[in-house]
């Protein structure tokens, strides 16, 4: 079973063992709008808990994606490269950006669950 | 969700239309307009492209210059032929200042007993103080809050409206026509800012809400928002004042010497004619230039261009995706011996070089009617 968290920059980061799996939320996804183009970080770049690790363009603007934990980055997601639009239409699932390993399992517990993290977007109306 | 944006920005007089349809509504040249509506900025670009987009541009200045020499009046200011536009024609021309720059890019048509001046948001206080403030006595500015503005643009443009004024159908690209429309005496003109065939409205404040439901009531048409008209335009090639042109650019680098009438460009008489006259004999170290990414990270306004020995050349002014194109696109500013179409540049994107060309405009095809 996944223990799944969410950041307050509405990215979701799903572990399952020692792999990270990183994205970003539906909420995130509705905001920016048509998803034309992701850059991804290639596979073994060291990442900061908050630190830039990928960035996702609209038709209108680029926004950067920021690493949920530290760790190491094992894989991209090469599907987005040819349809960015999965993260519209899967930003939960197909979507996701990158996979990563888990530095400090202890940088999970600043981060919100669904139940905290679904509060929190009510909050933002 | 609330849509609600700062009570500080003025509303348009569609604003309740805009949030009965879902608009995401943003702060724009002190204004609250919808950026998009539900289908989002892709679908509202293709459906203008293949059907019939309803914009609001209210948000635009609109004035009438009144007096038997408003024409002549009016060239003091602008490089354009107005003393030659035809009756019921719109010229596109700048407002130009002493240094040859960009005040602002404007539509002034001609109705016989006034001009009719359509210009940008952003720029209509700095516009109209200017414009009164030269005008000597010869001609009378008179701002007309009392109209909105809506563009209806798309291929389907003209078989919508000519079911409601039927005299739209044959009149050609940058005519004018005032018709009246379920009762509201509206000015049409078929013009735009997409590329598309299409109109823009000019509509009693009090009757707008009326016509632009009545035309959104058609099978064809669909809102559109801001965030289309600009990548419609950017595909179109059509410069934004505040990106691609400002004060600092003036018309001959910003590739607009096409606006400049043949006998204004042999007897001047216009701001700045001096530095602009001698660009457009001589030339410019800088011009706008079409750029095509190779890839597929779309460069945005601001980002640095260079040569592929790595020296700066330039910069993006426009830049993002285009749908139609199915790619980025972009419109900046290089150094002229780089504006060939086809020059192979590099775009500083994040750190990275990107490579690019440059491109010819527009991207997508023009489908203006001209009969």
């Amino acid at each position: 079973m996944a223990t799944v968290r969410f950041t307050k920059d509405h990215e979701w980061v799903s572990v399952e063992g020692d792999v990270a799996t990183v994205g970003i939320t539906e909420y995130a996804q509705n905001q920016l709008g048509d998803i034309v183009y992701v850059e991804v970080p290639e596979a073994g770049r060291a990442v900061d808990q908050g630190g830039e690790a990928a960035v996702v363009e609209s038709v209108k603007a680029a926004s950067e994606i920021y690493a949920p934990i530290s760790g190491e980055v094992t894989e991209g997601n090469g599907s987005l490269e040819d349809d960015p639009s999965l993260v519209n239409s899967a930003a939960e699932g197909d979507g996701w950006f990158f996979k990563m390993t888990v530095g400090d399992a202890s940088q999970l517990d600043d981060l919100m669950d669904e139940t905290a993290y679904k509060a929190y977007v009510a909050e933002l109306g | 969700m609330s849509d609600s944006v700062s009570a500080d920005l003025k509303k348009t007089p569609l604003v309740s239309v805009h949030e009965k349809l879902g608009g995401k509504m943003v702060p724009f040249a002190g204004y609250e307009m919808p950026v998009q509506y539900p289908a989002g900025i892709m679908a509202e670009h293709n459906h203008t492209r293949a059907s019939a987009s309803l914009f609001d541009v209210s948000h635009m200045g609109q004035a009438i210059l009144n007096g038997d020499d408003a024409a002549t009046a009016m060239e003091a200011l602008v490089p354009a032929d107005i003393q030659g536009l035809p009756l019921g024609k719109t010229g596109y021309t700048m407002l130009t200042n002493e240094d040859g720059g960009i005040i602002d890019d404007l539509m002034i048509t001609n109705h016989g007993t006034h001009l009719h001046l359509v210009v940008n948001a952003s720029r209509k206080d700095v516009d109209f103080e200017h414009i009164s403030r030269n005008l000597n006595g010869r001609a009378e500015l008179q701002v007309r809050e009392d109209r909105a503005l809506i563009a209806l643009q798309g291929p389907k443009a003209s078989e919508v409206l000519s079911r409601f004024v039927p005299a739209c159908k044959d009149m050609k690209f940058l005519f004018s026509t005032a018709a009246v429309i379920d009762g509201s005496t509206c000015l049409i003109s078929r013009l735009g800012y997409t590329g598309e065939d299409g109109y823009e409205l000019s509509v009693p404040t009090v009757d707008v809400v009326r016509v632009a439901k009545l035309l959104l009531g058609e099978s064809e048409v669909e809102a559109a928002g801001l965030g289309a008209r600009d990548s419609l335009r950017l595909e179109a090639g059509l410069a934004l004042y505040g990106n691609d042109i400002d004060t600092t650019t003036t018309p001959i680098e910003a590739n607009l010497a096409w606006t400049i009438g043949k006998r204004r460009r042999a007897e001047g008489g216009f701001v700045g004619a001096d530095v602009i006259l001698k660009q457009l004999a001589e030339g410019t170290e800088r011009l706008k230039v079409g750029i095509k990414p190779d890839g597929r990270a779309p460069a945005r306004a601001h980002t640095e261009i260079q040569d592929m020995d790595g020296n700066i050349i330039g910069e993006i002014t426009s830049g993002g995706f285009g749908p139609t194109v199915g790619g980025p696109v972009a419109m900046g500013y290089v150094k002229t011996d780089f504006s060939k179409v086809g020059t192979e540049i590099n775009l500083m994107v994040r750190g990275k070089a990107l490579p690019a060309k440059v491109a010819a405009l527009p991207f997508a095809p023009n489908r203006y009617y001209r009969g």
